[in-house]
């Protein structure tokens, strides 16, 4: 590696930081589409962590990590989405904090 | 030396539009920053040797999922607060600072492109040896994700379905000489 390539330590950092950001979002906000959103806002920034390690070696293993984070993220979307429709026809809202009570 | 101050700006783009998008009130307009956030790491994949992932980025995240998101906020059916939504959406503070974000992006894309050898000086991963090494040693992997689709596939399914026989069933009951017609053509 000559010294003009990109340091895989910023690219560990701006993946923290996304991450940070997506963990903040998720503890924050309590409307369900923005609990969604930060949920792929982390998603996405495992996988930059990914691929730019396997970048580094030269190897596609941390690209096929980061289909199969795709994957992950395109099911969970997808439920998650089903759920807020359930959500909001039933509380009439996409509060969170609404939805808190469990049945037993 | 290009490509680190081109990885520099599309980190910093990204970083702030994740931001932005994260403390949005509007879930439409928070929808667009993170559209463009996906589209800044895009540009990082693609800066730092693998162009089949942010091939992947741009179609899959930034184009397959982000369009769920957009139509479970359209099936919600915010009704008149909509419309006055949709007349906000032209006003030029809405989009001026998206717009200008991904025009930076496009530049970037552009610059990148214009170059006669690739940006990138570490190891170049091409699709070619994602696909061997995806369908090699990893062929179980691929399982196991087909598996979690139809999971996925088969709970968004199942949990859709009612919101719609509900909306049905409402539209039934509310004119009432329509729910007898049916009926009798039933």
């Amino acid at each position: 590696m000559d010294g003009v390539s990109i340091p895989l330590d910023h690219v560990l950092l701006l993946s923290a930081l996304l991450f940070i950001c997506g963990l903040l979002g998720l503890m924050m906000r309590r409307n369900i589409i923005f609990i969604l959103v930060s949920l792929e806002v982390m998603l996405n920034s495992s996988a930059v962590a990914f691929v730019a390690a396997g970048a580094r070696w030269g190897q596609a293993d941390g690209q096929i990590v980061f289909m199969l984070i795709l994957a992950v993220a395109a099911a969970e979307v997808a439920v998650g989405l089903g759920l807020v429709l359930q959500i909001q026809r039933r509380f009439k809202s996409l509060d969170m904090d609404d939805a808190n009570r469990m049945r037993g | 030396m290009l490509e680190l101050v081109l990885f520099y700006m599309a980190s910093t783009i990204a970083l702030v539009s994740t931001i932005l998008a994260l403390t949005r009130a509007n879930a439409t307009h928070a929808l667009i920053y993170l559209i463009l956030s996906l589209l800044a790491v895009a540009v990082i994949f693609y800066l730092i040797g693998a162009p089949f992932a942010a091939a992947l980025e741009v179609v899959i995240y930034a184009g397959a999922i982000m369009v769920l998101f957009i139509f479970v906020i359209m099936m919600l059916n915010l009704g008149e607060k909509g419309d006055r939504r949709e007349k906000q959406l032209l006003k030029p503070q809405v989009w001026i600072v998206p717009v200008i974000f991904a025009l930076v992006l496009l530049v970037e894309l552009v610059l990148v492109l214009s170059q006669s050898e690739p940006a990138t000086t570490q190891g170049l991963v091409t699709a070619k040896q994602v696909g061997l090494t995806l369908f090699g040693p990893y062929v179980i992997a691929v399982e196991i994700a087909s598996m979690l689709l139809l999971a996925g596939l088969v709970g968004a399914y199942h949990l859709g379905r009612r919101y719609l026989e509900e909306g049905r069933e409402a539209k039934a009951t509310r004119d009432k000489g329509h729910q007898i017609s049916q009926e009798g053509v039933r």
